[in-house]
């Protein structure tokens, strides 16, 4: 197990945001409003529920691990031959809710496997024209 | 010989050379005439832009009879990812749509 654990990566990304940990738990669990921040997708708030994010580059294999209502959330992440775990957790702060997401599982030989590269395409080449503009 | 990222950038630089290779990602292995028949341009011009390609060896060519066969080279992209960072980008941006979201729902 310690073997495992140091041998993946996550990715943590951390937000204090002015609202409610009700509110943000809707946006991170109804499928309409899923939709608009993240993909289209047949999600349901249910253990064990399989269901698809559909991005237009292809889509991600996810199936809910724990729910938590307003608290964390929890779901496996599969794209591109590249398997994760995502996981939401939602802490009430006087101002609203510090929302913070892990993604977790990324072995090192993944870093630069190709699942990656067309994974984060669409930023990739965002940030290529920001390089390239200043490389001329 | 590794690649510099000057040649690799170059390659991925013009857009119809871009879409070349994001469809050879997608769709695997792909004969000049299909690219063509997708790529809007002519045969020699998207030969010429597989050339370029190759030159960064981002693609492969292969021969069988008639017809070369290309293949996009993901490996030759591996100097300049970074695929935690690249993941990171991603879900900071999903935040911000999150934000966005959250403002315009009701209660």
């Amino acid at each position: 197990m310690n073997e495992t654990s140091t041998e993946t990566r996550a990715v943590v990304v951390e937000r204090e945001i002015p609202f409610p940990p009700e509110k943000i738990w809707r946006a991170l669990t109804q499928p309409h409003l899923i939709e608009e921040w993240l993909m289209k997708n047949d999600f349901k708030p249910v253990v064990d529920h399989r269901f698809n994010l559909r991005g237009d580059w292809g889509a991600v294999d996810c199936q809910v691990l724990a729910v938590d209502p307003n608290k964390t959330l929890s779901y496996t992440w599969a794209a591109l031959g590249l398997e994760s775990v995502v996981t939401w957790t939602l802490t009430p702060t006087p101002t609203g809710t510090h929302l913070r997401m892990e993604q977790s599982g990324f072995r090192p030989d993944q870093e630069q496997a190709y699942q990656g590269a067309k994974y984060g395409w669409q930023r990739f080449f965002a940030n290529l024209e920001q390089v390239l503009a200043r490389t001329d | 010989m590794p690649v510099s990222h000057d040649t690799l950038f170059r390659a991925l630089a013009d857009p119809t050379r871009r879409a070349l290779f994001e469809r050879l990602c997608r769709k695997g292995e792909q004969t000049v005439g299909t690219l063509t028949a997708r790529a809007g341009i002519s045969q020699p011009a998207v030969s010429k832009h597989l050339a370029v390609l190759k030159q960064a060896g981002l693609v492969r060519d292969r021969h069988e009879g008639r017809q070369t066969h290309y293949s996009a080279q993901l490996r030759a992209l591996a100097p300049l990812i970074d695929w935690t960072s690249q993941m990171a980008g991603f879900w900071q941006s999903r935040f911000d749509d999150l934000e966005d979201l959250l403002k315009r729902m009701d209660q």
